[in-house]
């Protein structure tokens, strides 16, 4: 399988800090990826450097060969690398269509000054992002709830609405911060099962969490971090194996990864 | 807004009828002529309070509007008296020198956000006073007086708008003019916030790391709108200054910065003619207080805290409160 996405001796550091320590792993197109590590082991500024809401200290990030580490959000997001927040981040105020609606911004092709004017093109946009978004809700069941005001959606909705937002801008690779935290069993379930219907539709994933049951079994591949270092990579079972990583887990209950 | 097309169509022709048709009427039967100062005055001040409006709406607090107001009277000041410009083409010209000048200072401080924004463009209006009072061009505390008024407007030897100086009634002319300029500076907002440029901008407001996640380019949609809103405080200034035929360094201060805030608040910051409606009724308002005196500020005071209070999203919200009862 064509690798997706290279990570290359990524580290940052923060002062006398280093967070993330020479990491290297790549993700493969179609597949689902998690990095997992204890608190504090480095996942979420990881997570922001790949999407480039930071900049790295030494190291890289290529996509498809392409670098990408080092660029403004906003071009990364173009050249296809899209992340969704860990906390409910979404345009609270705006209509849950119109959240998907707006995120649908890559993909215009008329210009501002043309929507300003209502050109044709602007017209024709507008029409697909229209019709996409209503795709999207339904794939990701918030259909139902297309007009309502954003900021009153269910904790579980919220995270199916920050997915469907970064679906909408039709990236190469979704990175999903902590897409289960703070669900129940029932929501992880469906989340899980969301998540999958993504990779069937083609998506390559990358997601950083703590729910080791949930990860276990959604995941082709774990990486393990701990203290900013990379210490484990394999399958599920593997790293589940894995006499360091059990080891930096020491202390917590068995069932914390997933045995 | 919900309305539907039609009536939509009716509450315009029904808005031009009155301030094109129905309030020089009135003015002329009333003989209150001193009224069309006023409600220019009105005119032009929710002009540069639409500016305003339009930074609330990428989740800026402005005080800095007077800033760019005061520039806009200066450079049309400037080229009528130096150049021999006619008003007529100082008038964009001032307009597009406050936006590129509003790029140059929107790109720094566009960084900052909430009290931090608020704080720098506060402290820019204050500076662009001084600035009047000390260049050698604006001709400091005397400031740049007895500009002629706005000569005719040709376009193919078509004479389209008369020589102010020639005309027995300079005040309707004037009026004219500010309403005019105001229903385009209007309309050119209801179409940006009602087209997907509205609805980026609202993703600004909202969460721009979000909106940055999602491809926005933020620091060029931020630039834009200031640039935007800057261009209708130049204009709104050009034409002040061709009004009093005079422009001094403490024409616009921090004052009229403040006020054009109050104007977006106390209209509602949702609602694209939330300015107009609060230029209106807090001009008037404070008129109207003029009797009590020595109370005037602190009824007038009172009485805007009691407003945000009650009703934090303006007086356009009560239209739309009605609405949903009926």
């Amino acid at each position: 399988m064509a690798e997706m996405l290279e990570v290359s001796g990524l580290t940052k550091r923060f002062g006398g800090l280093v967070a993330v320590n020479n990491v290297s792993f790549s993700v493969r197109e179609k597949e689902i990826l998690s990095v997992i590590g204890p608190n504090g082991a480095g996942k979420s500024t990881l997570f922001k450097l790949i999407s480039s809401f930071l900049k790295p200290t030494t190291g890289e990030v290529r996509l498809k060969g392409e670098r990408i580490s080092g660029l403004a959000p906003h071009i990364a997001a173009r050249r296809g690398v899209v992340r969704t927040f860990q906390e409910t981040t979404i345009f609270r105020n705006m209509s849950v269509r119109d959240n998907v609606i707006i995120a649908h911004h890559l993909r215009s092709k008329a210009s501002l000054f043309g929507f300003f004017l209502g050109t044709g093109a602007a017209k024709t946009d507008e029409a697909a992002f229209g019709q996409s978004a209503d795709e999207i809700l339904t794939l990701l069941g918030l259909s139902s709830l297309s007009n309502e005001t954003a900021r009153n959606l269910p904790h579980g909705h919220l995270r199916a609405l920050g997915i469907a937002i970064g679906l909408a801008t039709n990236p190469s690779i979704l990175l999903l911060d902590e897409p289960f935290a703070g669900m129940n069993h029932d929501e992880t379930m469906r989340m899980v099962e969301m998540v999958r219907r993504l990779r069937e539709r083609g998506l390559t994933i990358l997601l950083v969490e703590h729910d080791m049951p949930a990860v276990m079994k959604i995941s082709d591949r774990l990486v393990v971090l701990n203290f900013g270092q990379k210490i484990a990579e394999g399958t599920p079972s593997e790293i589940q194996a894995d006499e360091k990583v059990i080891e930096a887990y020491l202390g917590s209950e068995d069932e914390a990864i997933g045995l | 807004m919900t309305l539907n097309r039609n009536t939509r169509i009716a509450a315009v022709v029904a808005f031009l009828a009155i301030v094109f048709v129905a309030v020089p009427a009135a003015i002329s039967s009333s003989g209150r002529f001193d009224l069309y100062y006023t409600l220019t005055s009105v005119a032009l001040l929710s002009i540069a309070s639409a500016g305003v409006w339009l930074t609330f709406y990428i989740g800026r607090i402005n005080i800095g509007q007077g800033a760019y107001a005061l520039m806009g009277g200066y450079v049309s000041a400037i080229l009528v008296m130096n150049h021999g410009w006619s008003f007529w083409l100082t008038l964009p010209v001032a307009g597009l020198f406050c936006a590129a000048a509003s790029v140059l200072i929107g790109l720094p401080i566009l960084r900052l956000r909430g009290v931090y924004f608020a704080m720098v463009t506060l402290v820019l209006t204050e500076v662009a006073r001084l600035l009047a009072l000390a260049l050698p061009i604006t001709n400091g505390a005397k400031g740049i007086v007895s500009i002629p008024l706005p000569g005719a407007l040709s376009v193919f030897g078509v004479t389209l708008i008369p020589d102010f100086a020639t005309l027995q009634n300079s005040r309707l002319a004037f009026y004219l003019l500010a309403v005019t300029v105001m229903v385009v500076c209007f309309a050119v907002m209801y179409r940006l916030v009602n087209s997907r440029i509205g609805k980026l901008c609202q993703s600004l407001q909202q969460n721009e790391e979000l909106a940055s996640s999602i491809g926005v380019n933020i620091a060029y949609l931020r630039v834009i709108a200031y640039a935007v809103s800057s261009f209708f405080g130049g204009v709104s200034g050009a034409i002040f200054a061709a009004i009093s035929q005079s422009i001094y360094p403490s024409s616009f201060t921090v004052t009229d910065s403040v006020n054009f805030m109050l104007n977006c608040f106390l209209g509602g910051l949702g609602y694209v003619f939330g300015p107009m409606l609060g230029t209106l009724v807090l001009y008037f308002g404070w008129d109207l207080l003029f009797q009590t005196g020595q109370f005037q500020l602190l009824i007038y005071s009172g009485l805007m805290i009691v407003l945000m209070l009650v009703l934090p999203n303006g007086l356009l919200s009560l239209a739309e409160m009605t609405r949903k009862k009926g």
